[in-house]
């Protein structure tokens, strides 16, 4: 299986995980700063600043883009429950 | 003479003027005891909605809760057509302020509906209907009613993701929405007539706004440059005597009060524990030992049993980090610490650092389920949670100061970086 490496720069970890993954499934894990609320994509709680591989995550989808919109997120946010691991290596930290 | 004329005569509920083109149509509910089911209140609230008339239509700021719609419609026609009604503003999407919206819009079909940018999906899930036509706007947007206007300012979180204040520059009047409210039901509407409210005032702030105190700090950047001779918020009396007495209030309210006790970059680790035989204590005191080695960072050590929940609440609010100890019994942690966890709800716990630890006879599910807590209220809680089989040993009491250790430069980001595989988590 396609591996990738995320790395949370808010507390300098790198975690090798397959591609698929969801930053979600990560970031408590390690305990990074990116914070949860519904889990499901719909209220913008974990809106996160992607700093490097943004095209290694899959593209956001309409409701997500939509979520953003309405939250005013920047140009290189994501939802940290929504975003999948494509490949490659990604950097990312807590808004 | 100090009451307000409310009603006509005959009994029918009349507009209050605080200006010539500014109206107060709000709602009194002096027998309200219990709101949002967390707060108390002693004398019931108001809904506070109002009217603008400018030289080239009217605006509605605001309406009220559903049961108290036939007060609102009778003041407001008692001082606008409906067909006058150009603008709609909801400066906040709780039922108790958009319960008459649904008959006024159908009242005032051609009104345009302003309503922050972020309240979008909410108003939709509020009202359930799909086509519905809404303008959202953010800090610096304007709409002009002629010789009066309106501009809107960006203040969410305060209490709700979609909470907006609105300005009327040619009144110097600021629509606040929840901002600087209170349950407080006064016939006499002013904060010059009504009673003693300070209670209230503060109250209100300690439930409603103190979670969200970094965005009561952005919204105060707003509103403190602006002219005022009025606040008009949604609950409470209208704050027309020293306005600007309140917003200092709440700038003092939000200022961190711990800041000035820390050196610069100092952080501090708070370490409850409560224990039955003394190992969770044992535990306790080797973590702060521990953390204590790292110099930047002001380690305290409280026994949950020697204190109220609610100065620890306050505590907990200014700390960058929360350990917590529970033994572990019948598969549980323990009361106290579930008191203390559920207390926490009032304050912005966001970011900050956690870590739990315990003894336990046989299962150990104290630890992990306090962990999961921890991480629903967004604390962090990178370091995995130490757990002892009843009396530790000289080794664990180690593992317990390595704990600390680890506990406290993760607070400094002394920490070095770690590559992990996903399979190891």
């Amino acid at each position: 299986m396609a591996k990738a490496t995320i790395t949370f720069e808010d507390i300098n970890v790198t975690v090798t995980v397959p591609a698929g993954t969801r930053v979600i499934e990560v970031s408590e894990k390690v305990g990074s700063g990116i914070t949860y609320g519904c889990r499901e994509g719909d209220c913008g709680t974990c809106i996160m600043k992607v700093t490097g591989g943004w095209n290694n995550l899959t593209e956001p989808s309409v409701l997500e883009d939509k979520i953003l919109r309405e939250n005013m997120a920047g140009k290189h946010n994501r939802l940290a429950c929504q975003a999948q691991v494509l490949g490659g290596e990604i950097s990312l930290k807590p808004v | 003479m100090n009451s307000v004329q409310l009603e006509s005569e005959d009994g029918v509920p009349l507009a209050v003027a605080l200006s010539e083109r500014v109206h107060w149509v709000g709602a009194l509910d002096p027998n309200l005891r219990t709101f949002d089911i967390i707060l108390k209140t002693a004398n019931g609230t108001s809904y506070n909605a109002y009217v603008v008339r400018g030289s080239e239509g009217v605006a509605v700021i605001d309406t009220v809760k559903e049961g108290f719609a036939n007060d609102f419609f009778a003041r407001l026609e008692s001082v606008a057509d409906y067909a006058e009604i150009k603008v709609i503003v909801l400066n906040h999407l709780e039922p108790d302020h958009t319960g008459a919206l649904p008959e006024l819009m159908k009242r005032a079909p051609q009104a345009q509906l302003f309503i922050s940018q972020k309240a979008q999906s909410m108003l939709k899930g509020l009202l359930k209907q799909d086509e519905l036509s809404f303008t959202p706007v953010v800090t610096g947007d304007k709409v002009s009613l002629g010789d009066r206007s309106l501009e809107f300012l960006h203040t969410p979180y305060l209490h709700w993701p979609d909470t907006q204040c609105t300005y009327a520059p040619e009144e110097a009047m600021l629509f606040s929405g929840d901002v600087f409210g209170c349950h407080f039901c006064d016939n006499r509407l002013y904060n010059d007539k009504v009673g003693d409210f300070r209670f209230s005032f503060e109250y209100y702030y300690a439930h409603i706004m103190r979670p969200f105190k970094e965005y009561v700090v952005r919204a105060l950047e707003l509103i403190e440059p602006l002219p005022l001779k009025l606040i008009a918020p949604t609950h409470g009396p209208i704050l027309r005597d020293r306005p600007q007495h309140y917003i200092q209030r709440y700038r003092q309210l939000s200022s961190p009060a711990l800041h000035n006790e820390l050196r610069p970059n100092q952080k501090t680790l708070l370490i409850f524990y409560i224990s039955s035989y003394g190992n969770t204590r044992r535990m306790a005191e080797a973590i702060y030992q521990g953390a204590m080695q790292i110099e930047d960072v002001r380690v305290s050590l409280y026994d949950l049993e020697g204190g109220e929940v609610a100065p620890f609440v306050d505590l907990i609010e200014e700390a960058d980090g929360l350990v917590l100890g529970t033994p572990t019994i019948n598969g549980d942690a323990v009361k106290p610490i579930w008191d203390l966890l559920s207390s926490l709800a009032v304050v912005n716990l966001k970011n900050k650092l956690g870590g739990v630890f315990g003894s336990y006879g046989w299962t150990g599910e104290g630890v992990r389920l306090v962990e999961d807590r921890l991480r629903g209220l967004k604390l962090r809680v990178p370091i995995q949670g130490l757990r002892v089989k009843l009396i530790p040993t000289d080794d664990e009491i180690h593992e317990c100061k390595a704990f600390g250790l680890e506990l406290a430069q993760e607070l400094t980001g002394a920490r070095e970086s770690r590559v992990i595989n996903f399979a190891d988590l």
